[in-house]
């Protein structure tokens, strides 16, 4: 069982390192990562809402909305672990 | 040559991707196979954060912002926030599916006394 | 599960600990805007800070500070100011979550109205998280017979 495990786990790992040939270098500052909508976000986080810390001015205010999904997401755990364990005695 | 010097960050974390697999598959204990997944997981979160890294760049928060309005500001100074902002999100996610997890594993040794999965399935078959 | 632990080196330290913990919590949400932080790194210190002092003194301790049907009631406040703010900027004439129209009840301008909107919706996802962490440790570290109703 752990033979077929680890051959998997080798054969996985090359897949992906072949796959990685094609990727841009590290630190490349023209990787398409890099290109099409976050040099706005750089530029005008400033002007448009004064808050220097770019990552919470994407996080709550340019993609605000997904930070109220994964709000949800945390409260829909606590609520899941409160109905799996509490037993509530009538 | 220029492929291991150029890319081998990505290499490190398929490594570490790859322990947290076969924890998950190889190993007979619950926890052990939980304890891989996390390994998976974080392993993702840095692989993310390594792609928006920029040579020579500093941290996405403008010094001396507060005030001051109008500033140059160059794209290529700053490391891309995005994978930052999206890996903040997966690191919930992470944290709420442990401690799910973690609460149904509870349940699991509550009925069957154990934790390892063959015992778990040969007392499922009575 | 967790059995009280009795040692006065681990008490005293922790005792001395946790209010400046949760100043430290408090300050990393607050400071959102021109530090590393935010909402949820704060969260999770100001829950870890209540999960010390469970595990440095008893359950019943922190029972006594917060009890779990006050934590319940947290987790949805946070999400209530969340989606409050949301739908305040909705009625001021405005889109879902689109803070420049916050300017019309705030004496600032609508480019700092922004940076206000942002901060309130921190401190709510601050407050849900906190409380999260805490519900999700008193659930796996307790016996059942301490909660429920």
């Amino acid at each position: 069982m752990k033979l077929i495990a680890l051959i998997a786990v080798c054969l996985t790992g090359g897949l992906l390192i072949y796959g990685t040939m094609d990727m841009p270098r590290w630190g490349d500052p023209r990787s398409p990562a890099s290109l099409h909508v976050s040099p706005r976000y750089i530029e005008k986080t400033l002007e448009e809402t004064a808050v220097p810390n770019m990552v919470t001015s994407v996080l709550a205010d340019y993609r605000g909305y997904d930070t109220l999904g994964e709000t949800t997401v945390i409260f829909t755990a606590g609520i899941a672990c409160i109905l799996l364990i509490r037993r509530f005695s009538r | 040559m220029e492929q291991i010097v150029g890319k081998y960050n990505y290499w490190v974390y398929i490594i570490l991707m790859m322990i947290g697999f076969y924890a998950m598959i190889g190993k007979r204990n619950l926890v052990k196979k939980l304890i891989g997944m996390n390994i998976f997981q974080t392993s993702i979160i840095l692989f993310f954060i390594s792609t928006g890294s920029k040579k020579g760049a500093t941290i996405p928060i403008v010094a001396n912002g507060h005030g001051t309005m109008h500033q140059a500001i160059e794209a290529i100074q700053y490391i891309n926030p995005l994978p930052h902002v999206l890996m903040l999100t997966a690191i919930v996610v992470m944290v709420s599916t442990f401690g799910v997890a973690l609460a149904l594993l509870l349940m699991i040794y509550r009925r069957y006394q154990t934790l390892e999965e063959d015992e778990i399935l040969s007392l499922r078959k009575k | 599960m967790i059995a009280p632990f009795e040692d006065v080196i681990i008490q005293t330290v922790c005792r001395f600990l946790i209010p400046f913990l949760q100043v430290y919590g408090l300050y990393v949400i607050a400071h959102g805007h021109s530090s590393p932080g935010g909402g949820f790194q704060g969260g999770v210190i100001l829950g870890a800070s209540f999960i010390l002092l469970c595990l440095s003194y008893d359950i019943q301790e922190m029972k006594k500070r917060l009890s779990p049907r006050a934590n319940v009631i947290f987790f949805s406040v946070g999400l209530i100011i969340y989606s409050g703010i949301g739908v305040l900027c909705l009625l001021l004439g405005g889109k879902y979550l689109d803070y420049s129209w916050l300017h019309k009840i705030l004496p600032v301008g609508p480019v700092e109205a922004r940076s206000m909107g942002i901060f309130g919706i921190e401190v709510g996802v601050g407050i849900t998280v906190m409380a999260v962490m805490i519900s999700i440790f008193l659930d796996l570290a307790s016996e059942e017979q301490h909660l429920g109703s």
